[in-house]
């Protein structure tokens, strides 16, 4: 048993709230060998990042509590030591890294200093230190790592962040690396880059890898084994291989079923006719171009996918449709008349018929009105839709209609979940009855689970209602099995469009075979040949 | 990414308060429930002070001169002492709360209606209008209040009327900043962007999604304000051309008071008491009001217990 580099055992955690104790953690027992990648899978909620909480000593108590267990780190117990001894491993031995790269670099001190920072810590000479910053920095892949080592951390993308908390996490070689969501945060090919970074660094220097997901194809791409969560324990554990195809809990079926992109494509209706015409639309600002001229048709009561990584102008699009900015140049037919040359009061009507969902439901609905205040405020600004004295049973069908319940009416929004909340901006966009839904990244901020019902409800919408949807994301297995046509875009330009099948089969651009190739399957099996496929695109 | 997140609390009467629910928010916290009580009794001294006690305040006992308090060989109302002139402090400072409230509660009402006004437009309207409006504050700003309100006191007369009116111009840069920076800020979420989408007016937007936002912002600001329009109005009036005597107002009483610091303190100790727990519950009132208007953190009232700090 002493043989494992770090060992968990029976570690629970619980938090004192104002509403009683919440029990973070429950009875959770896992262990890491040297050289091994541990994969801790869960929803948010299920209390995956506890655990490493605690081992890092970052779990404030109180309201934190550790009721019970030990931390074993080569068979001493993390939870005796003293906060001393703790510094001391935090670091040096166990290093970790984060989702989000930005708001863990400090914004005022160049990179080079802080990775030269994280080295002085823990009692290097200066010019040492710095010389190994310099080693690291070109290690991870930074390109011309002298003058990297002089910029802010602004100056740098979201990618290269994430490579330069590598480079900061790794400046000590530590045993223990735990990854934190270090990929959600970033585009899928930059994604697929960074992992293999992290399984070239565990194979240098031998060090044990503890990833936190709740992606099952990070799993399947990076872990030997794994451990799924939920609600605070452990239900299941086992190599990515045997969890996917002998999954016993039904939670790890669930998942495993909710994943994106397995069910049947859809094929796109012949001979409908265009309801909304972009041509030669373009956004700039001031030299930066963000969308350059692009065109394309939606047809009446289709699902138009629209494919892009970060700064590919796909939100832009929608923006300029909905007049949230306006367009240097272009045109925006909707029924034949141009929606960006519209006055005010014909745009008003115009919206009438456009409704929209946005990425984040916590932001998008006022946290001050009540649900019912918020699905009736369409009818309030557009008088006549419908009347007054029919609105608390019309926001009772809405919210029975997206799967909610009519008394969750007067709620306010922070009562509900992420999906549910979703769910009530959809309502608000169904209460004006429209013709077309963008939806801008709808499900990316939601969990798999959750991603799956959203997206079964807006085919559900979309059956019963013959409603078009523009639905935006940055991530293709997700569309595949809703949309109809795909448009693929990069740098502010249509990269490639057509029927879904198409796209999915017989991608003709490369980088929508690149695209392709980044995503995550789920199916360990499957990612060992797309790993190959995209080892031969990048080679 | 913390998974450590509380669930969200199950609010035991989620519905926009009834008047019952708001009594018993406002019960929950004890400190709320007495500036209630305490701002009441101020109003009241307000409203029939002046007609109840208004000879008392006024009729002089020169052997009351200076009387100290805690006695009641002269009568109840000289419980708290007696003025340089022998007048009883008690009544004086019941009377001079019709005066004090008048001018800091118009003073600090119509600097905030202009001031939140000009705000909204200097934070919503892209144009030529906000510059327009933020060098008016700078303007404002850039004058000494006190020079502003002794030239314009110099030329009109000296009234409540028209000292409510100095003290409001000199407080609006305050409302006016806070809400054009918020509004600049709050604009941009999310959820104003939904209501463009729906075709909401641009009077809805700034009256039902922003203003609520802000508000409590406001109210807080106004409620500290309250106390230095009291004093400023004292200031004014130890100069000469704000409230004159035989008028009184407890930022008077306090500077008449001044120079009687060493011998007499409680000629100027119990108005500055007044003027302190006034503006203290006003205080307390206004962050029970942030919670309270506040549907997040609402729970913490309805669950009874003293939980928010």
């Amino acid at each position: 048993m002493a043989d494992h580099l770090l060992e968990v055992r029976g570690l629970s955690v619980r938090f004192h709230t104002a509403q009683g104790v919440v029990n973070a953690v429950n009875d959770v027992s896992w262990h890491l060998d040297r050289g091994e990648t541990l994969a801790i899978l869960g929803e948010s909620g299920s209390g995956k990042s506890v655990s490493s909480s605690a081992i890092m000593n970052l779990i404030d108590c109180p309201p934190g509590e550790i009721a019970s267990g030990e931390i074993l780190f080569e068979g001493k117990d993390l939870l005796r030591m003293s906060p001393e001894e703790r510094r001391r491993l935090n670091g040096k031995r166990i290093a970790m890294i984060f989702q989000d790269p930005l708001s863990h670099l400090n914004p005022v001190y160049t990179v080079g200093w802080q990775i030269a920072e994280t080295l002085t810590a823990h009692g290097r000479p200066g010019d040492e230190a710095f010389a190994r910053a310099r080693d690291l920095v070109s290690r991870v892949g930074i390109p011309n790592p002298d003058a990297a080592m002089k910029k802010f951390p602004h100056q740098f993308s979201g990618g290269q962040r994430q490579r330069l908390m590598i480079a900061m996490a790794l400046g000590l070689k530590p045993d223990i690396l735990i990854a934190d969501e270090p990929t959600t945060a970033l585009d899928v090919t930059v994604q697929a880059e960074i992992l293999t970074l992290l399984e070239e660094l565990q194979a240098e220097t031998g060090m044990g890898l503890v990833l936190i997901t709740h992606d099952l194809g990070v799993v399947a791409e990076a872990a030997d084994r794994a451990v799924v969560m939920e609600g605070g324990r452990i239900v299941e554990s086992g190599t990515p291989h045997d969890l996917y195809h002998n999954a016993r809990h039904p939670y790890t079926r669930k998942l495993i079923a909710a994943a994106p992109g397995r069910g049947d494509m859809r094929r796109p209706e012949e001979g409908a006719e265009p309801i909304l015409s972009c041509r030669g639309l373009t956004k700039a600002y001031g030299a930066f171009t963000a969308l350059d001229a692009i065109s394309f048709d939606l047809m009446r009561g289709e699902t138009l996918a629209v494919v892009g990584e970060s700064g590919s102008g796909k939100s832009t699009a929608a923006k300029l449709i909905l007049r949230l900015e306006e367009a240097t140049a272009g045109e925006a037919l909707w029924h034949g008349e141009d929606l960006l040359s519209m006055t005010p009061k014909e745009m008003a009507k115009a919206r009438r018929q456009i409704q929209m969902v946005f990425q984040d439901p916590t932001q998008s609905l006022n946290p001050r009105m009540s649900v019912f205040q918020i699905v009736s405020e369409p009818w309030v600004i557009h008088p006549g839709v419908v009347e007054k004295r029919r609105w608390r049973e019309r926001v009772a069908e809405l919210l029975e209609q997206v799967g909610l319940k009519a008394e969750h009416a007067q709620r306010y929004p922070h009562q509900f979940s992420g999906g549910q909340r979703q769910r009530i901006a959809i309502a608000r966009a169904l209460a004006l009855e429209p013709e077309l839904i963008i939806c801008d990244e709808a499900v990316s901020a939601l969990d798999v689970s959750i991603q799956a019902q959203v997206i079964a409800l807006l085919g559900k919408l979309r059956d019963e209602l013959g409603i078009a949807f523009m639905f935006i994301a940055h991530d293709l297995p997700v569309v595949r099995d809703f949309a109809d046509r795909v448009l693929v875009m990069k740098g502010g330009q249509i990269v490639e469009q057509g029927p879904v099948r198409r796209i999915f089969e017989d991608p003709r651009e490369g980088y929508t075979q690149r695209l392709l190739a980044a995503g995550l399957d789920p199916d360990p099996e499957v990612q060992r040949q797309r790993r190959e496929a995209r080892l031969k695109l990048s080679a | 990414m913390s998974d450590i997140t509380a669930p969200a609390p199950a609010a035991p009467n989620p519905a926009p308060p009834a008047k019952s629910s708001i009594l018993r928010m406002l019960w929950a916290d004890k400190f709320a429930t007495v500036a209630v009580v305490f701002l009441g009794l101020v109003l009241l001294c307000a409203i029939f002070g002046p007609l109840l006690l208004g000879d008392a305040a006024g009729g002089q006992n020169l052997r009351a001169r200076n009387a100290p308090p805690f006695s009641l060989e002269r009568g109840w109302l000289y419980i708290l002492g007696g003025d340089a002139l022998g007048r009883p402090l008690l009544p004086r400072i019941v009377v001079a709360a019709q005066n004090t409230i008048a001018i800091a509660a118009g003073a600090v009402a119509a600097s905030f209606v202009i001031g939140a006004a000009l705000g909204l437009i200097a934070g919503y309207s892209r144009r030529i209008w906000s510059e327009v409006i933020m060098r008016l504050a700078d303007v404002i700003m850039s004058f000494p209040s006190l020079l502003l309100a002794v030239i314009v006191l110099y030329v009109l007369a000296p009234s409540v009327l028209n000292l409510v009116l100095v003290l409001a111009i000199t407080r609006i840069p305050i409302y006016l900043r806070t809400t054009r920076a918020e509004v600049l800020e709050v604009r941009e979420r999310m959820f104003v962007q939904a209501a463009q989408v729906l075709g909401a007016s641009t009077f809805r937007i700034v009256f039902r999604h922003i203003l609520p936002v802000i508000l409590p912002t406001l109210l807080t600001i106004a409620t500290l304000d309250f106390a230095f329009v009291m004093l400023a109005e004292s200031a004014l009036s130890f100069l000469g051309i704000g409230i004159q005597p035989p008028e009184i107002t407890w930022g008077l009483m306090v500077s008449q008071g001044r120079q009687y610091l060493t011998s007499a303190w409680w000629l100027a100790f119990w108005p500055g008491l007044a003027i302190i727990l006034t503006t203290m519950s006003l205080n307390l009132l206004s962050s029970w009001m942030r919670i309270a208007l506040d549907p997040t953190q609402r729970w913490r009232l309805e669950l009874g217990g003293r939980v928010n700090g």
